[in-house]
């Protein structure tokens, strides 16, 4: 007989499983905050240390590259191309000190100059 | 050595055992504390890990965390599977086991009605990418037009590279666009079929195992009975959309909902 209220079992796309980011996205960000005896605010800056090292290895180099995608609204997609549209900024940018670089070295090159 | 309390979760009493050998934070088996028709579903940690100073530390260090979130979802998932828990954050910690009574008489107005809420429900995540991840097309050769005996992969100059790059670009955006389109409709359809919808900020393609062009992440909440059906529409409806990429997980207790902060209702309604 089965239970109406029995629970389907987990299910598993295709051998994946949640990852990472979805379990710390849960257990960190979200279910019911009270305070017990130990006072460790999870949103204050330790959340924010927390997860600039989930996306880089180091608050520094996080800092350098500009991530802020867990300040960005989380409404669908806007966030993710303005961080496209920064990070293609970044490649062009160094691209062109790279093509300028170059260009001091040998001389005319066919159109950069043009 | 000095222990502490870590608590996982409150629930109402249940029938139903917790499975043998469940490991819970820093190995302990978690353990059930019945105080005034709640039930606090709680582990004994190290003192020397969990009290104030060293927990701080602990926090940033990835694989304490990333071990230690493992472990409490662990037992999260467990008790899913035999009540509806409210979850509690990573990281709640109480003195003893009078610490966790207090925890409870001073959430009980709100943990009741949480758990009034949530009962029966269960969560369950849909996260959606564009098919084609927008990454940088190495293989975009196109055309470059003029000169002609440039390579294909190697842009002639800076302003061949700059309309590659453009190209590259309007390829991309209308790769996002196109899931971006479908992920709303998907998530409009999906919404209907739930009593409760969080959308979270989208995932990383540079955290560990997340892939890249994710468009939509989000959790729906609905009576646990109601999963089935819910799994089927996710499967139809990902299958007919083109250009994206349709990821399920759960069902998970429903964290995303659990915590309705409204201080002010808390404050002035007193029942």
């Amino acid at each position: 007989m089965t239970m109406p209220s029995r629970l389907p079992d987990p299910y598993v796309p295709d051998g994946a499983s949640a990852n990472l980011a979805d379990i710390l996205e849960r257990v960190l960000d979200k279910g019911v905050v009270i305070a017990g005896d130990i006072r460790i605010n999870l949103l204050d800056i330790e959340l924010l240390t927390i997860k600039l090292r989930l996306v880089v290895a180091s608050v520094d180099k996080a800092k350098e590259m500009g991530i802020d995608w867990w300040e960005t609204d989380p409404a669908l997609s806007s966030g993710a191309r303005r961080r496209e549209l920064a990070e293609e900024n970044e490649q062009l940018k160094q691209r062109i000190a790279a093509l300028e670089a170059g260009s001091s070295d040998r001389p005319a090159e066919r159109e950069v100059s043009g | 050595m000095t222990e502490l309390r870590y608590v996982y979760a409150v629930t109402r009493p249940f029938d139903g055992t917790l499975p043998e050998g469940l490991a819970g934070v820093a190995g302990a088996p978690p353990r059930l504390l019945a105080h005034d028709g709640l039930l606090a579903v709680l582990g004994d940690v190290p003192a020397d890990d969990f009290s104030e100073e060293p927990l701080r530390a602990r926090l940033e260090d990835l694989d304490w965390l990333t071990s230690t979130a493992r472990a409490h979802e662990a037992v999260i998932g467990a008790l899913t599977a035999v009540t509806s828990p409210l979850p509690l954050r990573l990281a709640t910690v109480c003195h003893d086991d009078g610490g966790v009574r207090r925890l409870l008489d001073s959430g009980r107005e709100r943990f009741t009605r949480c758990l009034e809420r949530l009962d029966g429900r269960v969560e369950w995540g849909v996260k959606v990418y564009a098919r084609e991840a927008p990454e940088t097309p190495r293989d975009d050769t196109g055309s470059v037009g003029s000169a002609g005996s440039a390579g294909p992969k190697e842009a002639a100059s800076g302003r061949d590279y700059l309309r590659q790059r453009l190209r590259q670009r309007n390829a991309r955006s209308s790769i996002l666009s196109e899931a971006d389109t479908g992920s709303r409709r998907l998530h409009e359809e999906l919404s209907r079929c739930a009593e409760d919808v969080r959308v979270h900020r989208l995932q990383d393609a540079r955290l560990p195992g997340v892939p890249r062009g994710n468009v939509l992440n989000a959790a729906y909440l609905l009576p646990r009975e109601q999963s089935e059906a819910f799994v089927e529409e996710v499967r139809r409806i990902g299958a007919r959309s083109s250009g994206i990429r349709v990821e399920l997980t759960g069902p998970w207790a429903p964290y995303s909902f659990a915590d309705v902060s409204d201080p002010a209702r808390e404050g002035s309604e007193g029942r």
